[in-house]
């Protein structure tokens, strides 16, 4: 068992460290869900994108440094701990990026990867509905073939960053007739903007529009936006979903960063004894994170496939996450209830964790039935 | 970086779980507890031809060389199956008694499984089966001593018989290892902690897929199911910290790990007493063996507080912002 970096990546460490410093904003950029907000952080990965810093774990030719999955843990811990703004194009860059490695054509991978790299082109996912929210393989959104493309119509919710964002991808039913709910569903990427398309922001807790309902009416899609084959969309869109959600979605330096930022707090405030437990925990919690990625992480070098062991993560980064964040806010005491500190608004976004990529109950199953082996049962 | 078991790890891990298997220790550790440690003294002599304890000791003396790694796979085996007897407290004897003359007088028997050793070393800890130990480690002010065993007062893991130390013999060594010693107890009791927990998690697995109530096993229930996916989530994120500690070896890491794997195991233990029910709760059936000791692993060598502390001290210290670039 070996815990130590190669030269190599120590180098690559230094050189991110260095840019970091050099470019990081000294005061942080206003809040991502908002529309001054959204543009600042968009310019930041424009910044980033130009040193090919945005997408380092990406092939060169569209904007990455081809960094294998230990570097990109590495950039990651540099990121965080340099303080670096949060990233407006996850959501395209951690799932459709990924999806069209795998499935797309070279066309759409050379005409959609490297405007998101850039962060010219913001991306939103369109998975959940009304009646399709944890049981999303029932949803209703159809896509109906047309001449050259397909035409969407329907209502997606919860659509993280689509008050602001270009484009969304997300799955469509296309064959009603299909013998089970996720079949008959097809991938595809369309634009926001789009005829027929309509965006209404919904406030999360804190009033701001960090997601939003989209209603489609008729929306043309043309065939060069659909991914894999028609029908084939649960099969695709899952494919990358256990691993990704392992290893990309939420970084263990991320959370490194905040433990860390956590234990300086409760330095500041005069080590409370109420903390105390609460902050050592968050620190352990912290590296164990850390620790259990890279033992993910050699697994998947040696070529084995990651599964419901991605479940599992989820429960665990969702939930030390929220407690670190109670924690600060503890801390911060009468201060804590102000709305608008890099803090409430961590903890506010926290608060979501629990919820999103799959809610924390469904990861719970997921890890009962296919990890450890019990029987299916009801809901 | 490859934070993984390789292949002769895992190929000594597997044949200590074969031997293990086939050792019935439910029966063996029935008969310790009730003072008879015939079948245990033979199972121990296993063990130790199976290298666990020279895995403590340099090759100079006789040993494998240290290799904590190794020494921590070996233990979550011993914890999965609930070998009994004082198996941390041999391995920190075997670190304490470092001193050349002591080490070629003591540790031939406690290499070959002969001799059993125990330890009283940390302020309010047991030591354990100090009447069947030959080699009785006291610590007191001026160091190391020889002690006599008192009279065997029960534990809530039956299986673990506490004996009290009189610091009454020869004064060994008036400046032992005792900070080294205690970070490879601390190190051994998580792992054998967190095999405790993995042999919770196992049985409890197996007992709700069998037992069924409303018509369906009680595993196909959502309630029993959340409750084993934490059980399971929780040990496996303690146990990258257990091999991140054995790795690094270094005072706080093992004290994190120590903590975590017991938390990790003692909720498994309530969890598998909850989701078994009754007959869970009671002595004459095997869970038992496993979730008394959960109970008493938690406290053993360091409570959850005192290691919290080892760990925040040195996180604070070398996070400083004095000590930053």
């Amino acid at each position: 068992m070996d815990l130590t970096h190669s030269e190599a990546d120590e180098e690559f460490r230094a050189e991110a460290r260095a840019w970091l410093r050099a470019h990081v904003p000294r005061t942080p950029l206003p809040s991502l869900e908002t529309a001054e907000g959204f543009a600042a952080h968009r310019a930041w990965e424009a910044e980033l994108a130009a040193d090919r810093w945005s997408v380092v774990s990406w092939p060169q030719r569209y904007g990455g440094r081809d960094a294998g999955l230990l570097r990109w843990l590495v950039f990651e811990e540099e990121y965080w701990a340099a303080g670096a703004p949060g990233r407006v194009g996850q959501n395209g860059v951690s799932l459709l990026a990924p999806t069209l490695f795998d499935h797309g054509t070279q066309e759409q991978r050379a005409r959609v990867l490297p405007p998101m790299a850039t962060g010219e082109v913001v991306w939103a996912q369109a998975w959940s509905e009304p009646e399709a929210g944890s049981d999303l393989a029932s949803l209703t959104s159809r896509a109906v073939r047309t001449d050259g493309g397909w035409l969407l119509n329907g209502q997606k919710t919860w659509s993280s960053r689509a008050a602001f964002a270009d484009r969304a991808f997300g799955l469509f039913r296309s064959h009603p007739d299909a013998p089970k709910p996720h079949q008959g569903l097809t991938y595809l990427m369309f634009d926001l903007r789009a005829p027929g398309v309509t965006v209404r922001p919904i406030g999360r807790l804190d009033g701001r529009p960090a997601f939003a309902e989209l209603f489609l009416d008729d929306v043309f899609v043309p065939d060069e936006d659909v991914i894999g084959e028609p029908g084939r969309g649960w099969r695709i869109a899952m494919s990358t979903a256990g691993n990704e959600r392992g290893l990309t979605l939420r970084s263990p330096g991320r959370f490194l960063a905040a433990a860390a930022r956590l234990a300086e707090l409760w330095r500041e405030r005069g080590c409370p004894e109420h903390a105390r437990t609460r902050v050592a925990d968050a620190l352990i919690g912290a590296r164990a994170y850390q620790l259990f990625t890279y033992a993910a992480a050699s697994r998947f070098l040696e070529g084995e496939r990651l599964g419901p062991e991605s479940s599992m993560n989820k429960v665990f980064w969702s939930e030390l996450d929220l407690a670190l964040h109670e924690t600060a806010l503890d801390l911060l005491d009468g201060e804590g209830e102000t709305a608008g500190s890099d803090w409430s608004e961590g903890y506010v976004f926290a608060l979501a964790g629990p919820i999103y990529a799959g809610t924390n109950e469904i990861q719970r199953d997921i890890v009962a039935e296919r990890l450890l082996g019990l029987p299916k049962g009801r809901r | 970086m490859r934070f993984l078991p390789d292949a002769e790890q895992r190929a000594f891990t597997d044949s200590l779980h074969a031997m293990l298997t086939a050792a019935d220790t439910p029966a063996v550790i029935r008969e310790w507890s009730r003072g008879d440690h015939a079948s245990g003294r033979a199972l121990w002599r296993r063990v130790a031809r199976a290298g666990v304890f020279g895995l403590a000791v340099p090759e100079e003396h006789g040993g494998l060389g240290r290799h904590p790694v190794e020494l921590a796979l070996a233990f979550v085996e011993l914890g999965r199956h609930a070998v009994p007897g004082p198996l941390v407290e041999t391995v920190a004897a075997a670190v304490l008694l470092a001193d050349p003359p002591l080490a070629k007088r003591f540790l031939p028997g406690l290499l070959a499984g002969t001799d059993l050793a125990t330890t009283a070393v940390v302020p309010n800890g047991h030591a354990l089966d100090g009447d069947a130990a030959a080699v009785r480690l006291a610590r007191i002010p001026g160091g190391l001593r020889l002690a006599s065993a008192g009279p065997v007062r029960r534990s809530l893991d039956p299986a673990r018989r506490l004996t009290p130390l009189a610091p009454d013999g020869e004064l060994l060594d008036p400046g032992p290892p005792f900070g080294l010693a205690l970070t490879w107890a601390r190190l051994a009791v998580a792992a054998q902690a967190l095999g405790v927990g993995f042999a919770l998690l196992d049985r409890t697995v197996a007992y709700v897929c069998r037992r069924s109530q409303f018509g369906a096993p009680v595993g196909s229930f959502q309630a029993v199911k959340h409750r084993l996916a934490d059980a399971a989530t929780a040990l496996e994120f303690a146990r990258p910290l257990l091999f991140g500690a054995a790795v690094s070896l270094r005072p706080a890491d093992v004290a994190a790990a120590k903590l975590t794997a017991c938390e990790a195991a003692y909720t498994t233990a309530r969890t598998a007493l909850q989701l078994h029910g009754a007959i869970g709760y009671t002595a004459e059936y095997d869970l038992s063996l496993w979730l008394t000791k959960a109970r008493a692993l938690r406290t053993a060598w360091g409570t959850p507080e005192e290691c919290r502390e080892v760990f925040l001290e040195d996180a604070l210290r070398t996070s400083a912002p004095s000590d930053s670039p």
